[in-house]
């Protein structure tokens, strides 16, 4: 067991899986020498040398694309995109390729990959260093997407997510990298060293995608929540002094219904929050999927709390990030109605 | 433009938008392209300098001339047996897909894609290539699964998307995929095969293994990033991989100067990226076949990829889907001038005394019937017009290797729904 902030865990993860596997490859912009911008793969060309981790062009299709044909040849590639905001020229071969593979092959050419990108605001990172695009990629078939919110999760995840069969997309919550955020920017940061999730064993071991964990129990309302928003979600019911269940989504595909399920049934009230816009964000699936199922258990309408319908500003990320100040009062509103 | 920005003593701007040199009712004429004489172009050694490939890209590696001799270094001397079974293939395709063509036309299937006039450039790179060797191919590369003696019944099944289909009537006609004969899923997505094969060829290459890709891919979608990315990547990274441009010159409607084939040739691309480039006559099966060869010893050696264009021309429409004397004038392909692959590789044959007419005359009778018999076997089991595939739960696997809670419902759903109609 040792501490390690969520940076240190996901390159343990990388370190433990490329031991164990040969096949394990890891390519993308900056990942080699230098060992990534966040330095999530510091040191992993100096031990395994540079034909399994190596710099990439500044080309995001052609590191999903090459990604994909090295799957298809039958190695495992890990694939970084420096920030998720620049994930866009890969889509088509993502949505279209990666995802639809083994399905239009019948089965023949199933594709092993991961592919992880930092995303989420709070960290001044303007326009095209803050966005949270899960959204485009839960909407498409035959792509997993993993986002975790503590070191613990994040290396576990990411050995499941290497271990996968099918394309993972892994969302990691930058703003969390370094100590667990609740959402008061003008407050000082704790590292995650004084968080029991920065206990992290060593060696092997895995947390299984498609499950949720339930982050705080509590009786008077369920709060669906993934990555970053779970510290707030947190820090927002203790502040409030609001007896919320935190559901940590962990995975949005295949997305945990039966944990949903029961603690909305429980709570009768809901309210969904994700740092995305709003409009066609996982919040509106998440709160269709409660009304479905849980409908005649709620008291009051399912609420989303989320980031505007609008690019994420510099200056004023405070403003669009959807922190205690939003989250607080909905979950008022949750227990009025 | 207003007040404030008007430049009266500045030209105008115009925008210039290329057009073909003939549109329906113009005659047709090819007297501009030029055509250096067979045997002509000299062959570098396999281990010399991308930049000794240079001037060859502007250029056609030719080696049937016209009297079908095959001259001059590029001539890969292939022995006898080698080049009846490339005109055997050829000639197969061209059987298979006219009925294929029918088929459509008949209504047993949705769509088809002939590939006339470009048959020599699948089957010749195929011989070319070892059996392992994977192929990354597009739409008209069907030679391929033909010169890997690829079942034709399974071929047709998946055309008709029936109950034989490999690919359980998800994909659309002509979009094979085989894994076992080294055949990569055809996508409708454009020149996204084409950097994937270079991750495919990085692979082999990170594993020590000697194994080589190869990629096609039209004049047209070489305008689409994937294609730049996967030049880039396959150069940087030195990938042992050949990276085929299938110039035919037609983008459905849209001439090849909308891909910036007036600019340059294809293969020139080659030249800003630093790797070895070739431009070979797409109908000269022994054009098609050398240069593959020397790709492929290139690849072999650790000297990186190379990019080949075919020049050819699409003498059928883009598919059954497509009227070309919409766009362009009739019966362009019948006069062009690099003439028909599968004529050309029948000439040599005869001039070396290894071929004749009552043997090819035979040969045809013979394929014909073999294609009739597989669409027999193949329609047995099925056409899209009747008895397709159709096994529901089937919609729901493969989506992922296990099957989640929401297409397990989802299944279930469609199930009912089906009990209901």
């Amino acid at each position: 067991m040792t501490v390690r902030n969520m940076i240190e865990a996901l390159n343990d993860a990388h370190d433990v899986m490329m031991e164990r596997d040969g096949d394990i490859v890891v390519l993308g912009e900056d990942v080699g020498y230098f060992g990534g911008v966040f330095r999530v793969t510091a040191g992993l060309q100096k031990k395994y040398g540079t034909s399994r981790v190596f710099d990439a062009p500044i080309a995001e299709l052609g590191i999903v694309a090459t990604a994909i044909g090295m799957a298809a040849y039958g190695l495992r590639p890990v694939a970084e995109i420096q920030f998720a905001d620049y994930i866009y020229p890969g889509f088509d071969q993502i949505i279209s390729e990666a995802g639809r593979m083994r399905y239009r092959t019948a089965g023949e050419w199933p594709l092993p990959m991961v592919i992880r990108t930092p995303y989420g605001g709070g960290i001044f990172g303007g326009q095209t260093h803050s966005q949270s695009p899960e959204a485009f990629f839960a909407h498409m078939p035959g792509i997993k997407t993993v986002i975790p919110s503590n070191p613990y999760d994040a290396k576990g995840l990411l050995i499941a997510a290497i271990e996968d069969n099918d394309p993972v997309l892994f969302f990691e919550p930058k703003r969390i990298y370094n100590g667990p955020f609740e959402g008061y920017h003008d407050r000082p940061v704790t590292p995650w060293a004084k968080h029991p999730a920065a206990e992290v064993p060593d060696g092997h071991y895995s947390v299984p995608i498609g499950k949720a964990a339930i982050a705080r129990e509590g009786e008077a309302v369920t709060i669906l929540a993934y990555g970053t928003m779970v510290h707030v979600a947190l820090a927002t019911a203790e502040a409030e002094g609001i007896d919320a269940e935190v559901i940590d989504l962990r995975t949005i595909v295949p997305v945990d219904i039966e944990a949903i399920e029961a603690s909305v049934k429980k709570t009768g009230r809901c309210v969904v929050i994700h740092e995305a816009t709003r409009t066609a964000g996982f919040g509106a699936e998440l709160a269709a999927l409660v009304q479905e199922r849980c409908f005649y258990h709620l008291e009051a309408p399912v609420i989303r709390v989320t980031g505007y319908d609008v690019p994420y500003p510099h200056s004023m990320e405070w403003t669009y990030f959807p922190g205690p100040a939003r989250l607080g009062p909905a979950l008022r509103k949750a227990l009025e109605d | 433009m207003n007040k404030e920005t008007e430049r009266p003593n500045r030209p105008a701007l115009s925008l210039h938008v290329p057009e073909p040199d003939a549109r329906p009712g113009d005659e047709i004429d090819f007297s501009h392209i030029e055509i250096p004489a067979a045997g002509s172009l000299r062959r570098p050694d396999v281990a010399a300098p991308a930049s000794d490939t240079r001037e060859l890209v502007y250029s056609l590696v030719r080696v049937l001339d016209h009297d079908g001799a095959a001259v001059g270094p590029w001539d890969p001397r292939l022995d006898p047996d080698t080049l009846r079974r490339m005109l055997r293939d050829m000639m197969l395709v061209r059987v298979y897909d006219d009925r294929m063509y029918r088929a459509q036309r008949q209504g047993k299937t949705s769509f088809y894609m002939k590939c006339t006039g470009e048959e020599a450039i699948a089957v010749a790179a195929a011989h070319a290539m070892d059996r392992d060797d994977i192929f990354f191919p597009t739409y008209r590369q069907q030679g391929l699964l033909v010169a890997r003696d690829y079942p034709l019944v399974k071929m047709m099944c998946q055309v008709y998307s029936n109950k034989g289909d490999p690919l359980k009537g998800r994909q659309l006609p002509i979009m094979y995929s085989d894994r076992g004969h080294g055949f990569f899923s055809i996508s409708g997505n454009l020149a996204t095969q084409v950097p994937q094969a270079v991750g495919w060829a990085m692979a082999s290459a990170i594993k020590g293994d000697s194994r080589i890709a190869a990629a096609w891919i039209g004049d047209g979608a070489t305008a689409e990033g994937d294609f730049h990315n996967a030049v880039t990547f396959a150069g940087v990274y030195r990938a042992p991989v050949i990276l085929n441009v299938v110039n035919n010159q037609w983008a459905i409607s849209t001439f090849s100067g909308i891909a910036g084939g007036n600019l340059t040739t294809f293969a020139a691309r080659a030249v800003g990226y630093g790797i070895a480039g070739l431009r070979v006559d797409g109908n000269d099966a022994l054009a098609v076949y050398a240069a593959t060869a020397w790709a492929a010893d290139r690849a072999r050696s650790n000297l990186g990829p190379t990019l080949i264009e075919h020049f050819t021309y699409r003498v059928e429409g883009h598919s059954t889907s497509d009227d070309p004397t919409a766009y362009r004038p009739q019966g362009a392909g019948a006069k062009w001038p690099l003439g028909d692959p599968v004529e050309r590789l029948r000439r040599h044959l005869v001039s070396i005394g290894e071929w004749d007419d009552e043997r090819h005359q035979a040969q045809q009778e013979a394929l014909a019937a073999e294609v009739r018999a597989a669409q027999r076997e193949a329609e047995a089991q099925g056409t899209l017009g009747s008895g397709h595939y159709e096994d529901i739960g089937s919609l729901f696997e493969d989506v992922f290797e296990d099957q989640p809670w929401h297409l397990r419902e989802q299944r279930d759903e469609a199930l009912a729904e089906a009990r209901r109609k």
